[in-house]
């Protein structure tokens, strides 16, 4: 993953609320097994309606997308994340993101940017002028060129892993004895969690159990 | 050390503590591991790309139910038939080398095993009280009705279980939803799940796990548990999990990948003690009255908004917040529908009993006792029942469903997810209506202009015998 500490651009000033990942990138794209080329499935059903904000000129290309409450709801898919990525998003403001989506978006360089509504509200007229915003994980703040500074937090894990790039696998295997050792008394105290069952054959039928 | 009171999600997270970082990530042990085709290649890729092995293969287990087509999969002569569609056929192809050179179990397509990954796992005793299941899909909260921490992951976290069995997780905050009372007659789990999360709305679960409690789940069935929990998702928490008791123990006993006798005594030993101590303190608590639920449906293209049958689309003017308001809005323009119609005043088109939510045998029990005798309506252009898994499609043909759904017009298909996210070719057209037993009623979610109304079993048969939106309670007696 490519190291991200600072995000300055455009943005959509979309402003949409429980924005769901089947609005970001809808089922049909998913029969791929690629993470590439998402970006022009994204936001299919809105971009097919006219003078929607994606492919207004003004905004076309903005690196930051600002949404409503509860972006990312629904379903678990990171190619939502990937969509987003390859039509160049770099971070989403909302004033809340889904459990999942926020972790999708980090592992892919976004940057999911929690703010109160009334910073929303504000950086969305300011996105409407088509003015730069910028959004800097160093200072951890959201500022425009009108002088309007906000904060916002991240845990400290996921900030680490944005500014430096990380490769979590990578972190998780540098413990490997850690997970052995776990593994070794979780066994020995639960033997069924890796124990092979002896129930016969792998069918359940009779007595309407199913 | 005094041991305060811990609930049930606490218990299981501090069992499966691998390692505390400074920053308060916790690196957490995954026991159960589901896979299915569609969000796994890009993960198998990966350990590819970086020459990494599966850690524990045995933890694993795969099966294909999102991009499947639900029509016949052997000839007459008990060949595989090809999927029409190049890109699945890809998907599913990708899926069977990857588990074959990973070393993973693999349930094919054709076995009667098969079935969707929620309904599999606690069929086959893969799903465990007091176990952390993840699965590439958000609908894994589903099996939280076990006492499982159970919840959907992305594709790099898959990749991430695959090569280390752990994931790196922030703690969640806990919410209590309790239901009281006793469920009325033609009220099922899904007008439960339904009301809750039209209380607490899309994202009032958001950073939580959720403990169902109180009489009107400890009623339930695991069948109508799994109901429930699958569903927490649609209310922003990503696991909502129901304490194992004496009806879960029933349930899992003697299936096939169960713990048996010496392990089997201990297990249930180990699984009483996990029930959330007396005392113990939720971040959150809802309590909701079950015998003031009533068949429940949604009106909107949220599963926040959700009406009794017996009410009306709402005016957007009624919601307190603007912004809510012009969703509603947005949402009627995209349904079809005028403020203030009768909610069974709707006609629909069609009709999809099935999904994760609901397609094991109770669901198609209680759909079979409304269709018997009667016929689906004129207007309905398909009428889809898509059994959850092989073995519930066997169970239900031993029982008659199939010929009570067929003779009076239903669709009796293969396994699968099929019509609830249209990825294969069960979808609904656009502009038309779907009754439908699934989970999301999204803008496009059943097909690209598809109208989606969730309800229960009961009330998408009805539907489908009237050809409109239908009180249960109106076709069956007590």
């Amino acid at each position: 993953m490519e190291p991200v500490s600072r995000i300055e651009g455009r943005a959509y000033p979309w402003g949409a609320k429980n924005v769901d990942t089947d609005i970001i990138i809808p089922a049909h794209w998913l029969k791929t097994t690629s993470r590439e080329g998402l970006g022009k499935g994204a936001f299919e059903a809105v971009r097919r309606e006219p003078g929607n904000v994606f492919d207004a000129p003004e905004h076309a290309g903005s690196p930051l997308l600002i949404a409503g409450d509860n972006f990312g709801c629904g379903s678990s898919r990171e190619h939502a994340a990937w969509a987003l990525a390859d039509m160049g998003v770099r971070a989403v403001l909302a004033p809340s993101f889904s459990d999942i989506f926020s972790g999708n978006a980090v592992k892919n360089g976004i940057v999911p940017v929690v703010l109160p509504q009334e910073a929303i509200d504000r950086l969305l007229d300011v996105a409407h002028e088509g003015v730069a915003i910028t959004v800097d994980l160093e200072t951890m703040s959201v500022t425009t060129p009108y002088q309007d500074r906000f904060a916002f937090h991240l845990d400290a894990f996921r900030r680490q892993c944005l500014i430096e790039g990380l490769d979590e696998i990578g972190i998780t295997l540098a413990r490997d004895t850690a997970i052995s050792k776990y593994e070794a008394e979780a066994f020995a105290a639960r033997p069924w969690i890796a124990g092979e069952s002896q129930n016969a054959g792998i069918a359940v039928e009779g007595a309407g159990r199913t | 050390m005094a041991s305060r009171p811990l609930t049930l999600y606490e218990k299981i997270w501090a069992d499966h503590v691998v390692e505390r970082r400074e920053d308060g990530t916790c690196l957490i042990y995954i026991d159960r591991h589901l896979v299915h085709e569609v969000t796994s290649p890009q993960a198998f890729d990966g350990l590819r790309a970086n020459g990494r092995p599966v850690r524990r293969p045995e933890l694993t287990l795969a099966v294909p139910d999102h991009n499947l087509p639900t029509t016949a999969r052997l000839d007459a002569a008990g060949h595989r038939l090809p999927i029409a569609d190049p890109a699945s056929a890809a998907q599913l192809a990708a899926l069977e080398r990857n588990t074959a050179d990973f070393g993973i179990r693999y349930i094919d397509a054709t076995a009667s095993e098969q079935g969707i990954v929620h309904v599999v796992g606690p069929e086959q005793g893969f799903t465990l009280p007091g176990t952390t299941l993840v699965c590439g899909d958000s609908h894994t909260s589903a099996h939280g009705a076990l006492g499982a921490l159970a919840f959907g992951i992305g594709t790099s976290e898959v990749e991430h279980v695959l090569a280390t069995q752990t994931l790196l997780l922030q703690q969640s905050k806990t919410m209590e939803v309790r239901v009281d009372g006793t469920l009325g007659f033609g009220v099922s789990a899904k007008d439960v799940i339904l009301a809750i999360i039209g209380r607490i709305g899309a994202a009032g679960g958001t950073g939580h796990v959720i403990e169902y409690t109180g009489e009107a789940i400890r009623a339930l069935s695991v069948e109508g548990r799994l109901t429930i929990s699958n569903m927490s998702i649609e209310g922003g928490a990503r696991a909502g999990l129901i304490a194992p008791d004496d009806t879960t123990f029933a349930y899992l006993k003697g299936r096939p990948m169960a713990p048996t006798g010496e392990a089997w005594e201990r297990a249930v030993a180990w699984w009483r003690t996990l029930p959330t101590d007396a005392g113990a303190q939720y971040d959150r608590r809802v309590t909701i009255d079950g015998s003031a639920i009533a068949p429940s449906l949604t009106w909107g293209t949220s599963p926040e908004d959700v009406v009794p049958i017996t009410g009306r689309v709402p005016e957007p003017e009624s919601f307190a917040d603007p912004s809510k308001q012009e969703a509603a809005r947005k949402s009627l323009d995209y349904m079809g529908l005028a403020p203030g119609m009768a909610m069974q005043d709707i006609g629909i088109e069609h009709v999809f009993i099935g999904s994760c939510t609901n397609s094991r045998i109770e669901d198609l029990r209680a759909a079979a006792a409304v269709v018997r005798g009667r016929r689906v309506a004129d207007g309905v252009r398909q009428a889809l029942v898509v059994p959850g898994s092989g073995l519930v499609k066997r169970q239900a043909e031993a029982e008659g469903l199939d010929r009570i759904f067929t003779q009076a017009g239903f669709e009796w298909r293969e396994p699968g997810c099929s019509m609830c996210l249209a990825m294969n070719p069960d979808k609904v057209p656009p502009g038309e209506r779907c009754a439908s037993t699934s989970n999301r009623n999204f803008v496009g979610r059943q097909g690209p202009g598809a109208r989606t109304h969730l309800l229960s079993p009961a009330m998408a048969a009805a539907a489908a015998v009237t050809g409109r939106l239908t009180d249960v309670r109106d076709l069956v007696s007590v």
